[in-house]
């Protein structure tokens, strides 16, 4: 399957990753040479087979709903980038609104 | 007595009979690093100085009072993926560059309990994703047995640390063969546990429904100690089976493989299998079948699907897992940026290397909708068949035996401009994990131009006493541990 530089684009922006000419060159004929490859399974005949997501076939695991010691405020936010009194900090996400 | 020469077991032992202190220990350790570090650089991050003090603290306790855990005074190597509370865990990327975690793995606070060393972290590719140590942000590690080779990946710094004797043993993880592959390459044990045996609390998340924690140790004797020592069910982890760890050390007491059944699947042994591997390998069977192995020709048709289905579900796995690297919460995060949105394109695009760029496209590719079925879907279901053909072969016999790598090492470069066929050299590893079942290797010869050549055993869900069994009566009956690299 050959894919476009155009989907290269859209699908890194659903990903999150900013990337330049050069991987988006590199990318789009990676990933066609790969996605060619990933269709040879469609010589296998699926129908009606269920899908593995899991191999220890384990439907929900639950423990006794009890509170037990957990890492302290400031150990959490230690590797942050940027926090302050025990939060992280973020660039703005709401504008400012308008004075009226 | 040359301490770093000694393997995990035998090192244990002096230990627990007094003749050897783990200050010792560390000294001796520490030496060898300082000479063969330079040239293999199988870490990232020593910690060879905590060692000392902590091995200070451990003589002092032990005085005149020897009874000790099985890993107390070990000095262990571990897998710069696997969480280490207050030590530096990068994953070889830069975008955990200055991570260090708060807390402990499970495997880790285990080890922590027992008293055991750490001597350092351990290089492998980004997020483990690739099969040489090259796509490490710190540069490859070399293979001990020819600088010029790739250790193998994505474990590589564990598996030469262990060859170059850095370590008396180490831990890997292992998604597509990223225990077993190094351990083929430079020549020592590695073993990839059942799915659920070992807890992945604290392994840092590449494919979650893959990636298993395992020992890549110096002799088969070694892994046995070593799975002991870290399996076990653990609630912190959902995927850690709740199944009793039995003494695998008991397991090696027989010596002989009669009465097991040992299945060869001719998909193994096709085109693109090195003519030297593929005479080691055979020979190999042979002396298993001496040892008493009743070898038997097995099937395994979707063997060759593979590949296609595990870069689909690893892939796939992988971006989610990797979507938290954002930016906020902990790692890197990219200076002068215009608001939210650009900060996360910019972060992501600055902290991860091209391998992890193209496995996190992939996955979101085949995830996005309208592929989605196609892709990811398909995948799904091809792995039903790949599990259901080592079901049905685990009817017929108790172990299948296959090469670990089509070819051994190759030199650096060789292989780093082409993800597909870099991909292609993982075939022989992957279906162990697509399947959830164990699967060890063990050195079985060399090539001509002196690199090892790796076997491996695949086994039935939790019957890792049975790999490990055959693995030690093939190991004993064979010389090829007493070979050790040139490297000094």
């Amino acid at each position: 399957m050959e894919i476009t530089k155009q989907e290269v684009e859209k699908v890194a922006k659903l990903a999150r990753l900013e990337l330049t000419e050069s991987e988006q060159a590199a990318f789009t004929k990676q990933l066609s040479q790969i996605l060619t490859h990933v269709e040879t399974l469609s010589r296998y005949d699926t129908t009606g087979v269920e899908p593995t997501a899991t191999v220890l076939g384990q439907v929900n695991v639950f423990r006794p709903d009890i509170a037990r010691p957990s890492l302290p405020v400031d150990r959490s936010v230690s590797n942050a980038p940027e926090s302050a009194d025990g939060f992280f900090v973020v660039p703005k996400i709401i504008e400012d609104r308008q004075p009226l | 007595m040359s301490i770093p020469k000694l393997s995990l077991y035998e090192l244990h032992e002096k230990f627990t009979a007094g003749e050897v202190t783990a200050t010792e220990i560390v000294r001796a350790y520490g030496l060898r690093i300082g000479q063969v570090e330079p040239k293999v650089k199988a870490y990232i991050t020593q910690t060879k100085d905590a060692a000392v003090a902590q091995a200070t603290a451990l003589d002092a306790s032990l005085k005149g009072w020897r009874k000790t855990l099985p890993m107390m005074g070990m000095p262990l190597a571990i897998k710069d993926n696997i969480c280490t509370e207050g030590v530096l865990t990068t994953c070889a990327s830069r975008m955990l560059g200055n991570f260090v975690p708060p807390y402990d793995a499970t495997v880790i606070a285990r080890l922590r309990a027992q008293g055991y060393l750490l001597i350092g972290k351990t290089n492998l590719d980004e997020f483990a994703m690739g099969s040489s140590t090259e796509n490490s942000s710190v540069g490859p590690s070399r293979n001990p047995w020819n600088l010029q080779c790739v250790p193998g990946g994505s474990s590589g710094g564990s598996a030469a640390a262990v060859a170059a004797d850095e370590c008396v043993a180490a831990l890997g993880s292992d998604t597509g063969g990223s225990i077993r592959q190094p351990a083929a390459f430079c020549g020592v044990v590695g073993l990839k546990p059942t799915y659920g045996r070992v807890s992945r609390y604290g392994l840092i998340a590449f494919a979650s429904s893959l990636d298993q924690i395992g020992p890549i140790t110096k002799d088969v004797r070694d892994a046995a100690f070593l799975l002991g020592a870290i399996a076990g069910h653990d609630p912190l982890d959902s995927t850690s089976a709740d199944v009793p760890v039995p003494d695998y050390l008991k397991a090696l007491k027989k010596k002989d493989l009669k009465k097991l059944k040992v299945g060869v699947p001719v998909e193994f042994f096709a085109e693109g299998l090195d003519a030297e591997v593929e005479q080691a390998v055979r020979a190999a069977i042979e002396q298993l079948k001496a040892l008493g192995g009743e070898i038997k020709e097995i099937r395994l048709p979707r063997t060759d699907a593979a590949v296609a289905v595990y870069y689909v579900i690893a892939t796939a796995e992988a971006s989610s897992n990797l979507a938290r690297y954002d930016g906020v919460k902990f790692g890197l995060r990219a200076k002068e940026t215009k608001d939210l949105l650009d900060l996360y394109m910019k972060t992501r695009q600055e902290g991860f290397g091209p391998e992890v760029k193209r496995r996190i496209m992939l996955g979101t590719y085949v995830l996005s909708a309208g592929y989605y079925d196609a892709y990811y879907g398909k995948a799904q279901a091809v792995r039903t068949l790949i599990r259901q053909d080592f079901e049905a072969a685990f009817q017929e016999v108790d172990l299948i035996v296959t090469p670990v790598t089509p070819t051994p090492a190759f030199k650096f470069g060789a292989k780093s401009d082409d993800p597909l066929q870099m991909y292609l050299s993982d075939i022989f590893t992957i279906s162990a994990n697509l399947a959830g079942v164990p699967a060890i290797s063990v050195p079985c010869g060399f090539s001509q131009t002196g690199l090892p050549i790796g076997l491996q055993l695949i086994g039935r869900p939790f019957e890792e006493e049975t790999l490990l069994r055959a693995a030690y009566a093939y190991e004993q009956s064979t010389q090829w541990r007493a070979k050790k690299p040139a490297v000094r």
